[in-house]
């Protein structure tokens, strides 16, 4: 990584304020905001990765039969762009990028509370990754499980599950320390004045996601290990021939992977209402609300996990009470979304890139809660079980939600760290193109997943064609935006226009430093007076 | 902000604490299989629970208890500058450690000697929740026994810190975090000793 031309050397930055030099002082910094940029491009790199591999799937699905690969390497492929995405890409992507970017710069922290950890969770982290991708390429050849490792087929199945497992288990991991890490940081380095009512919503948001990552991915740990013990030493725990019992595999994968998904979204909602109230000039509306929403979320959506397993066996009471569980937890997310609109109304509103990613995020993430609404009913779930309505409806959550919270945090922050800013007007097309492309791509997997074309299946009757060849293209137009999108953001991070001050108007503190930030991020220990929204208390016009 | 080296050992202790709620879940998912294969296997489970040892489990938690209170002793000591009693009580604590992993490796030996191990002909071909148990039963005490051999070397390498006068009674976070820890271990065994050994 090269230092940005910046004029302002007079400025003592984080970029040149330090004793080592070249690669070392990144990969052992201890600088919150380097671990931010060694996070943020780490999984970056990884979510291209993933990409890639996607758009080959749907390759594969542009016409009935073989296309390019066969059903071996369909599997491998499927699994392996699932593990990167969910396990490199979206649950360390937020805590880990922007998490360490600016959650210590808005509570008006130097650092946060165990610096040394923190770069310890990033090499845990490039560790486990390692492992992972050495699974992909070793042995008897990548995982072909899907990213939920089911057993019985992942303790019997002769590809490289138990490396890829271990690899998994190294990255949870440094998860929990991420967790541990910024939970300890927002209950001790809060700058003066800076009250629990005064935090920032992306911080509450953060500290609801730890919470969730303190309290759930153990419970993952434990259950990679016993897979790796299934294979290794034949416990056959999960194994029926030997009295175990498959379901328990089911109920603790998914006691984790549930919660996880709150992870992925949590801190994307944070993202929102921050850049919403920015872009509206208006105090965000319900703050108390998106503020305890948060932790609602995080609380409900830990009883949920039963709703993954409507069709393997549970009894009638427990899927009742699943389903039950299931609606509560749409209410605090509703209420995110009603206070995000009501944000809006009468505000000024500037539809700079950042908040046409954010409302495009109200849109498509609505699209993809209610749709989960569907298939947290027993009764249609049964319909739509293991169809693509399930793979559209959490790629619209989870891409359509957490991936263009992503976007739109790139181009609301990065140029904070940069001193530079991307060019708007490609920004925008970038945004066009990638918005209808996602629809196409996966507003079509829902119908076919009506329609009853199942998912994981390299090959499908001929009556899906059509809906399958339009969704492929759909993936076209969304890789292209996407291009487009990273090439005019990093030309414009290095060579754009200035970045200086307060461009957006942001009332938190990470705007009321020098851009980009000192090592130790404010000149002054800051004194908060005013809440993070209050843009007229700040003098902000 | 405060000097450059400021230290926040409020700060140290809530995140070993919270880092101790990771392992309680860890250990958290084993329990809940126990429950679960114990309502499916209230027979076998006794038959299983029978052939353990109450001997060596009731030494071991003797052991436990008595390294428990070591460093709890060794913190208190600490506090009050006395260097070598710290170093003394923390060398008794890791001793205790390396005592409760010899009786258990006599304990597996023995098991191991009747042929009862995860995938043994003897529990390939008897009754299937005989298998669940004992595979419980040393996945369990496995993972115990990690974490015993992961908290010794923390308490030694505490105890290296203490002798070069880098923890004392300014400073000694790192010492009472790993106090902490041998705690935790001390406290997984409370309830895998019962568990397994005494109510079966």
């Amino acid at each position: 990584m090269s230092l940005p031309d910046n004029s302002r050397t007079d400025i003592s930055s984080f970029w040149n304020d330090t004793g080592k030099t070249g690669i070392a002082a990144w990969i052992f910094s201890t600088d919150h905001k380097r671990i931010g940029l060694l996070y943020f491009y780490s999984v970056l790199g990884f979510f291209l990765t993933a990409v890639g591999l996607g758009l080959l799937l749907r390759i594969e699905l542009m016409a009935p039969g073989r296309t390019i690969m066969g059903p071996q390497t369909y599997n491998a492929l499927f699994t392996v762009h699932g593990v990167i995405m969910i396990f490199l890409f979206i649950i360390p992507g937020f805590p880990g990028a922007f998490g360490n970017l600016i959650m210590p710069l808005q509570i008006g922290a130097r650092d946060v509370a165990f610096p040394r950890l923190n770069l310890f969770s990033w090499w845990l982290y490039m560790i486990g990754a390692a492992i992972i991708l050495t699974a992909l390429f070793t042995g008897s050849g990548p995982p072909d499980t899907g990213w939920t490792f089911y057993v019985p087929f992942s303790s019997r199945t002769g590809t490289n599950v138990s490396l890829a497992v271990f690899g998994v288990f190294i990255v949870g991991f440094s998860s929990i320390l991420t967790g541990v890490n910024f939970v300890t940081t927002i209950h001790r380095l809060r700058a003066e004045g800076m009250t629990w009512r005064r935090l920032p919503l992306f911080v509450w948001s953060l500290y609801a996601t730890a919470w969730v990552q303190i309290l759930a991915t153990p419970i993952l740990g434990i259950t990679l290990v016993l897979v790796i013990a299934e294979r290794a030493l034949g416990t056959g725990l999960f194994d029926p021939g030997r009295g175990g019992d498959p379901l328990m595999f089911q109920h603790l994968f998914w006691i984790y992977s549930h919660p996880a998904v709150y992870i992925m979204i949590l801190p994307a909602m944070g993202v929102i209402s921050e850049i919403i109230p920015v872009f509206s000039r208006k105090p965000v509306f319900g703050y108390k609300m998106i503020a305890f929403s948060s932790l609602a979320i995080a609380a409900a959506g830990s009883l949920v996990w039963g709703h993954h397993m409507y069709t393997s066996g549970m009894s009638d009471t427990a899927i009742l009470v699943f389903s039950f569980l299931t609606f509560v937890v749409a209410i605090p997310s509703a209420i995110k979304v009603f206070n995000w609109v009501a944000t809006l109304y009468k505000g000024s509103i500037s539809l700079e890139a950042p908040m046409i990613f954010a409302l495009s995020f109200i849109l498509l993430f609505s699209i993809g809660g209610l749709t989960g609404l569907i298939l947290g009913a027993a009764a249609t779930d049964i319909h739509v079980h293991d169809t693509q309505f399930v793979v559209g409806h959490f790629h619209y959550t989870i891409f359509g939600g957490s991936g263009f919270a992503f976007f739109g945090a790139m181009h609301y922050w990065l140029p904070k760290f940069y001193g530079r800013k991307y060019a708007e007007k490609p920004a925008l097309i970038a945004w066009g193109l990638m918005f209808v492309g996602f629809n196409i791509t996966y507003f079509s997997m829902m119908v076919l997943g009506m329609k009853g074309m199942p998912r994981r299946y390299y090959d499908y009757l001929p009556e899906f064609a059509p809906l399958n060849l339009a969704s492929t293209i759909g993936s076209w137009l969304l890789a292209a935006g996407l291009l487009l999108l990273m090439v005019n953001l990093f030309r414009g991070l290095f060579r754009g226009e200035p970045f200086t001050g307060n461009p957006w108007g942001g009332a938190t503190l990470e705007w009321s430093t020098t851009t980009p930030p000192p090592t130790e991020n404010f000149e002054e220990e800051p004194v908060v007076t005013h809440g993070p929204y209050d843009f007229k208390g700040t003098g902000i016009p | 902000m405060s000097q450059p080296q400021h230290r926040d050992h409020a700060g140290a202790t809530l995140g070993m604490w919270l880092f101790l709620f990771t392992e309680l879940i860890l250990f958290g998912g084993l329990f809940l299989l126990y429950a679960v294969y114990l309502a499916r296997y209230p027979h076998e489970f006794s038959v299983g629970g029978k052939e353990l040892n109450v001997v060596f489990g009731a030494g071991n938690t003797i052991v436990l208890l008595t390294s428990s209170l070591l460093a709890a002793m060794a913190v208190t000591a600490v506090q009050r500058g006395q260097q070598r009693a710290t170093a003394i009580l923390l060398g008794g604590t890791i001793f205790c450690a390396l005592l409760f992993l010899g009786i258990k490796y006599v304990e597996w030996s023995a098991k191991i000697g009747h042929n009862i191990y995860p995938g043994s002909i003897r529990l390939r071909t008897g009754p299937p929740g005989e298998s669940v148990f004992f595979s419980l039963y040393y996945l369990t005490t496995g993972l115990h026994g990690l974490h015993v051999l992961i908290g010794g070397t923390l308490l030694a390498f505490v105890t290296v810190r203490v002798q070069q006068g880098k923890i004392d009674s300014t400073n000694y976070s790192w010492l009472e975090n790993g106090a902490l820890y041998w705690h935790l271990v001390d406290l997984i065994w409370i309830f895998i000793f019962p568990l397994y050994y005494l109510i079966l």
